[in-house]
């Protein structure tokens, strides 16, 4: 156990490693001349050539890594080229409705899509099942910016009930900050759902065909008892895993969603940073959002070993 | 793949191969996978015929005509430089199609490379997977968005793009196949008998993982296509003078109250595309690999 956690610990970082150094690189091969851009429109080659030597610009490839790496040790992704202020400022600035929209969506998501999962197992082959599945195949195949603005067109042009776009904070009181969200979370959750339904289903299909289930049945157990206690506890490990993969299609969405709603998020701040050529940005962005894939993905892992006895490493 | 044998066994009825009566049986257990076909070649007709569909000049500006709404001689409007949203929507098909099957391909030919060489040279697999590992732990979406922000827009660089984004998926797949087949009994016997390695690839390796990487490519070359809308969404993708449906819809984006078809057709007919390579996907998936489709 304490051998899988260090093993699993130490993979992570060389991911992280990688991760790091493919960032790095694309920083690396960005077009334009920061120092250009530091020393102004009225500086001669002297003064470039300065702050080229003070950034440490001129050294190889590798110390530059090293260096850079040292920096994001201590919390330092760099200087954005367009505001001149630090990159971890600027994410911090906008964390509070990227975080509110994706822990949002996330809890929605899973409370919506393991019941569809479970149900839609338990009808097998009925209307009910098989409408479960193609609704899971539409939402896969809408993306999630055309899904936004159908509900916005709908819920908040032609209905009137929700705001069609901006954010409130959650200290303005949380019945606003809800209300600004329910829209973007549909959207952004609905592939999300039709993932977890897919898998949490195809998971439950399995486990209902084991030995133990039918033991269950037949000793008399409630059906519901069966399908809770006995079958979606042992369905859960491929359920769990897909939770922590599709975090990746949560981060890609929101970026989108953020711009449709106008949500001044660090999705918003990533398009943002996009239409000005903002490169440190969008690789400080890049290299967070990759750590918290892998972060998430890492807990998913461990969380097995510690709670589910029948694995032993 | 074990699973494809007892089929293969069977001496063909009639003269119909096994895989297409295999197809054949999917279709009509899987109708939906038809209706995908259906809507796909559809598709595919209108990008090829676009000039001949009633199309204008997709990029032809008309300032007095701006932001119609549809009517007879505007199918679908008119956006804010009063050009044809019916052409520009009928042109972008265009786009989305060439970006989704070129990603498909290339990705599943690079793939397919790396994952074989990987799988077959062990000094370079935990090299190679652990890049990938890392490469795949960076969410596809803003991979590519850090590859275009790096060279210009252009429909070429935003295929590089998500092919980039998309191989490490499909190398991961092939290495699971090969390191599986590798150890079947039949390619011992090849080696025994002094086959060489290539020829063993070629041969045995090959054949067997032509099914799931089918499979795989379908479902590449729908999340390319809604890729490649985002990146053109949010102003990294395809340059905005080119047609494409996420350049329309990024037109549209801060008109869309007042002209909600800017936004709906385009998307619509994204949505339409993806749904059919979806359908298309299940359906092979359940043709190719009957024990996956109980299960999904």
């Amino acid at each position: 156990m304490i051998r899988y956690v260090i093993r699993r610990l130490f993979s992570t970082v060389i991911v992280m490693a990688v991760v790091a150094f493919v960032v790095f690189t694309l920083l690396y091969l960005t077009p334009g001349d920061p120092a250009a851009v530091i020393a102004g429109d009225i500086a001669t080659d002297a003064d470039i050539k300065r702050i080229h030597t003070q950034l440490g610009l001129d050294e190889p490839f590798l110390v530059r890594f090293g260096r850079w790496t040292w920096g994001l040790a201590h919390g330092d992704l760099g200087t954005s080229i367009f505001t001149n202020l630090p990159v971890t400022h600027l994410i911090a600035q906008r964390i509070e409705p990227t975080v509110s929209l994706t822990v949002l969506t996330l809890i929605v998501a899973i409370a919506v899509a393991v019941p569809l999962g479970v149900v839609a197992a338990a009808r097998a082959g009925t209307w009910l099942d098989r409408g479960v599945m193609a609704l899971s195949v539409l939402g896969f195949s809408v993306p999630v910016f055309v899904l936004a603005y159908i509900l916005i067109l709908t819920f908040s042009v032609q209905l009137d009930w929700l705001p069609v776009q901006g954010y409130r904070s959650i200290r303005d009181g949380v019945w606003e900050w809800l209300r600004h969200l329910i829209l973007p979370s549909l959207a952004l959750g609905t592939v999300y759902v039709a993932l977890i339904t897919r898998i949490t289903r195809a998971s439950m299909l399995d486990v209902l065909a084991q030995d133990y289930v039918r033991t269950a049945q037949a000793k008399g157990l409630a059906p519901r008892e069966v399908l809770i206690g006995h079958a979606l506890k042992n369905a859960a490990i491929p359920v769990m895993t897909i939770i922590g993969i599709g975090v990746a299609l949560l981060i890609s969405g929101a970026i989108v969603t953020e711009t449709v709603f106008a949500l001044p998020g660090i999705g918003r701040l990533t398009v943002d940073a996009i239409l000005r050529r903002d490169y440190p940005i969008i690789q400080g962005v890049t290299l967070l959002f990759s750590a918290v894939y892998v972060l998430v993905n890492l807990a998913v892992d461990l969380s097995y070993a510690l709670f589910d006895p029948r694995i032993r490493y | 793949m074990a699973t494809a044998l007892p089929a293969a066994a069977i001496p063909a009825a009639k003269s119909m191969s096994p895989m297409r009566r295999r197809f054949r049986d999917a279709f009509r257990r899987h109708p939906m996978a038809l209706v995908g076909g259906v809507i796909l070649l559809a598709m595919a007709l209108v990008a090829i015929l676009a000039p001949w569909l009633g199309t204008v000049d997709p990029e032809a500006v008309s300032p007095i005509r701006r932001l119609k709404p549809p009517s007879a001689a505007y199918w679908f409007g008119t956006d804010m430089l009063g050009r044809d949203v019916y052409s520009r929507v009928v042109y972008g098909a265009r786009v989305s199609l060439i970006v989704g099957l070129a990603v498909a391909l290339l990705s599943t030919l690079l793939g397919v490379v790396i994952g074989l060489v990987t799988g077959y040279i062990r000094a370079l697999d935990a090299v190679v997977m652990r890049v990938m590992d890392g490469l795949m732990s960076i969410p596809s979406v803003l991979l590519a968005i850090a590859l275009m922000a790096l060279t210009k827009a252009s429909v070429g660089n935003v295929i590089v793009a998500i092919t980039l984004a998309e191989v490490p998926r499909v190398v991961r797949l092939v290495r699971g196949l090969v390191l599986t087949l590798r150890e079947q009994t039949y390619v011992e016997a090849a080696i025994a008998a002094g086959t060489t390695l290539p020829r063993i690839l070629a041969r045995h390796i090959l054949p067997n993982i032509v099914a799931p990487l089918l499979v795989q490519g379908t479902y590449v070359c729908g999340s390319a296509m809604i890729t490649e809308a985002i990146l053109s969404f949010i102003g990294a993708g395809t340059p905005p003078n080119i047609p494409s449906w996420g350049n329309i819809m990024a037109e549209g984006r801060s008109l869309f109250q007042i002209a909600g078809n800017l936004i709906l057709f385009p998307g619509i007919c994204l949505s339409l595309t993806v749904l059919a390579v979806n359908l298309l996907g299940d359906g092979m998936r359940d043709a190719l690999d009957p024990r996956l489709a109980r299960r999904m």
